[in-house]
């Protein structure tokens, strides 16, 4: 044992003084190619990055967009987290965006960004994203990159496997992680097993407009239910689902659910399910979930409360569901650009399953069956699988593709970039990532057609890569060229939150189509004023409306009286702007919420409730113009039952 | 004479663009405009180069003081200069066809030109007498009140012809296809009239 372990420490040694040396070797040949990496990540100032990178912002709830190859930070879109910078969630239009059978919910935790697609290509009209703590789904339009729809999952905990979409965009896709009784009742934690449900959900989306309805329900075994990816092409028609868990483990589950040698991977035939559904199968279950809808027109988000879902006992549809043993608790499931490889990422081993989609249908066709798990057929391990890729790293977390027939794997515990050819399952190439890289992502890189120009890796761990900024840190992430057979190191930057995932996109497919302004003429907001002289404050009881507007460098009206304490005050503000990149912003004083940033030809509304009689003044926060400093106005505010008659007007 | 004639009702016709083509075309251009804010100038009217244009050289402009851009029917110009131009097109065909028929000399042509050039002139002149109005007659309100250094107050006219910086703006002024067709067009009148004159002498 002792001789053992000596020996060991010696292999340790040797490694470590290897290491040493190819360290060595990296960075003399960093050095010489320092120059032209620089280069490669550089975008000279005024000109544009050739790809959009939308990142998911995990504990911020929303999605951050950067360029590739510059790293450059171009906004943060608001999805499931309040947003004072623009009122996203605290203008009166956008607080029902955030509301949920759980009431409103001012926060998410945001994971997997997926791209619409057409024919499997990334078509450029909506990105979708799922939030994973009071599950939802939200669809973001890429024309405004403003949110316009979130809808919520009922039955569902953790929505982790989720949003991925299939390749023409007929579902966005929503498993559980976390199974739950089903329905939601009062019963004994330790009788998880075999109680409990992992629901998996089909939300449709219409073509012409992206509306979404969640179609039906899969209640599938108490697993947890981690990623998610469709086949495409010959594989279109079916989704994947990494499970772990399968122990059914309720607690201490770090151990008790890694247990088994193998968990599944569970290939769903969403189109027989679907066509099960067409035709009267599933069970109407009463439940409850919000549906929030933006609407550009009027500026303004509806929630509605959902009472029904369609739920489907996967046993009762024969040939939807079959379970494909995958080793050591997989996280990524990924389908290759041409839908024959599915490869799960054993995230507590050394290697990488891949599974065949060939392979699966013969095996299913010879009704080769190793048993089966409630009811659903469990495929024989050897008969399904393509290959394994002996990587030598471990920790494998999350695979993309260049188009180019190589594969591009994350490990996370041993922190770097593989990168392996399909079919023959060699290693190619890796990389080291700073640190604890956990997803990756190469533009397209989960479509039938990627670009593979760069990989960015994006990781847990930051450490020393930047300057501390005390004991909390963003999260890093770099980007390597791929364009040759090595990958290059070509850049780091941080990133806000912490990135799970994210979509890459051709710039020249989203830019071209990205709006400058609302039309003010097509505003549809009913208290916007579309001209100045229709300015006008308005009471109702203790509520008073005021409808105001904007343009460089004024409000109008900019002097008001006749306001009480105990007053609702909503200000409905038009930006009459219909210039790119004229917002202008609107705050008062001692206001309970927050400012509010209004686009050219946008109105939204913010409500004040005054407290204190005074001459309150309120300004535009957006420094819209030379005269922003002037951009300012006065509401005097009366106490409670005085008589100062309601008054309104600019430059009197 | 024909060939003659042919191109004295051909070379008028090319005014017809002035209807659907603007005549003059002014730009402006800023560090914060890299995209330039344009103007075009038609016969019956001033018109955005890109929509919500004239809208935002409006707002720009009350900064200093100069009024609204006019509509159509704010200057007799803009229904007065489609009549003209609609004449003078209708009087060159006129003029072609009696040259064919041989009512006419080919002098009547040259004619035909010198009083377009003078009505083109008078245009012109016209609409400088407006661009001075408007760059100099200014709100005595206005926002910023700019002096050139010797105390002049500041004119902000666009030029008529070429570029000028005024403030943060770089204007350019040029003739725009309209008005290209209709050099165009009275070129070719001319060309009848050479036409016309070497046909007259060839005989004799
Ligand atoms: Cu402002």
């Amino acid at each position: 044992m002792r001789k053992y372990s000596y020996i060991l420490m010696l292999f340790g040694i040797t490694a470590f003084l290897s290491s040493c040396g190819n360290q060595g070797d990296n960075k003399s040949s960093n050095g010489a190619l320092s120059s032209s990496a620089a280069e490669k990540a550089y975008v000279a100032p005024g000109e544009h990055d050739e790809f959009y990178a939308f990142m998911s912002g995990g504990y911020s709830g929303n999605i951050t967009v950067y360029g590739l190859p510059s790293g450059r930070l171009f906004k943060e879109i608001p999805v499931f987290s309040q947003f004072p910078t623009s009122g996203y969630g605290y203008s009166e239009e956008t607080k029902p965006m955030l509301n949920t059978s759980f009431g409103f919910v001012p926060w998410d935790d945001a994971h997997h960004p997926d791209i619409s697609q057409t024919n499997g290509e990334l078509d450029g009209r909506w990105i979708f994203i799922n939030g994973n703590n009071t599950p939802r789904i939200a669809r973001v339009s890429l024309e405004t990159f403003e949110t316009e729809e979130i809808i919520e999952l009922p039955n569902s905990a953790g929505n982790h496997s989720s949003s991925f979409i299939t390749e023409n965009t007929e579902y966005v896709v929503a498993g559980t992680r976390f199974s739950v009784p089903v329905p939601q009742r009062d019963m004994p934690i330790n009788e998880y097993k075999g109680n409990y449900k992992g629901a998996l959900s089909f939300i449709s989306i219409a073509p012409d407009n992206g509306r979404l309805n969640l179609e039906f329900q899969m209640m599938m075994p108490g697993f947890n239910y981690d990623l998610s990816h469709p086949g495409r092409g010959k594989s279109h028609g079916w989704f994947f689902f990494t499970t772990y868990n399968t122990e059914e483990a309720h607690t201490l589950m770090e151990v008790n659910s890694s247990q088994n040698d193998k968990d599944f991977i569970a290939a769903v035939n969403w189109k027989k399910v679907e066509e099960y559904v067409k035709n009267g199968g599933g069970t109407k279950m009463p439940a409850e979930y919000a549906h929030n809808v933006y609407d550009e027109h009027t500026h303004m988000a509806t929630s509605t409360m959902k009472k029904e879902v369609i739920t489907v006992d996967p046993t009762k549809v024969p040939g939807a569901v079959y379970f494909l043993p995958t080793p050591k608790s997989p996280h990524g499931c990924d389908v290759d650009p041409s839908g024959q490889y599915i490869i799960g990422n054993g995230k507590l081993s050394a290697d990488l399953t891949v599974h065949s989609f060939d392979n699966m249908i013969a095996a299913i066709e010879g009704a080769k069956f190793d048993g089966e798990a409630y009811g659903i057929p469990i495929l024989k391990f050897e008969d399904v699988l393509a290959g394994t890729v002996k990587s030598g790293g471990l920790g494998p977390l999350h695979t993309e593709f260049d188009g180019q027939g190589n594969a591009y794997t994350t490990f996370f515990i041993s922190s770097e970039v593989v990168k392996w050819k399909l079919g023959t399952w060699e290693v190619i190439d890796r990389q080291p990532t700073y640190y604890s890289v956990g997803h990756l992502m190469i533009p397209g890189g989960n479509s039938r057609k990627p670009f593979g120009k760069y990989v960015v890796a994006m990781n847990k761990i930051t450490k020393d890569r930047y300057l501390p900024t005390g004991p909390e840190m963003e999260h890093s992430a770099q980007i390597y060229d791929i364009s040759g057979d090595k990958m290059e190191l070509i850049y780091d930057f941080p990133t806000h939150g912490e990135p799970h995932y994210a979509a890459g996109c051709p710039a020249e497919l989203l830019a071209p189509n990205s709006k400058k302004i609302y039309r003010l003429s097509e505003n549809k907001h009913p208290y916007a004023v579309l001209t100045p002289d229709q300015a006008k404050v308005e009471r109702d009881g203790n509520e008073v409306h005021i409808y105001m507007s904007t343009i460089r460098s004024h409000f109008t009206p900019d002097n008001i009286e006749g306001i009480k304490v105990g007053d609702k005050v909503y200000f409905h503000i038009t930006n009459h702007e219909q210039d790119f990149d004229v917002p202008h912003g609107f705050a008062m004083i001692g206001q309970n919420t927050s400012e509010l940033l209004i686009m050219p030809g946008q109105t939204k509304t913010s409500l004040w409730e005054p407290k204190k009689p005074g001459v309150w003044p309120f300004y535009c926060t957006d420094f819209c113009s030379a005269l922003h400093q002037e951009m300012q106005g006065y509401v005097r505010v009366s106490p409670a039952g005085s008589d100062v008659p309601l008054t309104y007007s600019l430059g009197e | 004479m024909k060939k003659a004639g042919l191109l004295m009702i051909i070379g008028p016709l090319f005014l017809l663009g002035l209807f659907y083509f603007p005549l003059w075309n002014i730009m402006l251009g800023a560090p914060q405009y890299p995209e330039p804010l344009g103007m075009n100038i038609h016969i019956d009217g001033i018109r955005d180069m890109n929509e919500f244009d004239l809208q935002n050289i409006d707002g720009l402009n009350h900064y200093i003081g100069m009024r609204k851009l006019p509509k159509p029917e704010e200057m007799w110009e803009f229904s007065t200069f489609p009549l003209v131009i609609g004449g003078m097109v209708a009087l060159g065909v006129l003029i072609g066809i009696l040259g064919i028929i041989g009512k006419l000399n080919y002098q009547w042509y040259a004619g035909w030109f010198v009083l377009m050039s003078i009505l083109g002139i008078l245009g012109m002149y016209d609409f400088n007498a407006w661009m001075v109005d408007y760059g100099t007659n200014l709100d005595p309100n206005a926002i910023m009140k700019l002096a050139n250094p010797d105390g002049t107050p500041m004119s902000y006219k666009p030029p008529l012809f070429g570029h000028a910086k005024m403030l943060n703006f770089d204007v350019t002024s040029l003739p725009s296809s309209g008005a290209w067709m209709m050099f165009v067009g009275m070129t070719t009148t001319v060309i009848a009239f050479f036409v016309g004159w070497k046909a007259t002498k060839k005989p004799t």
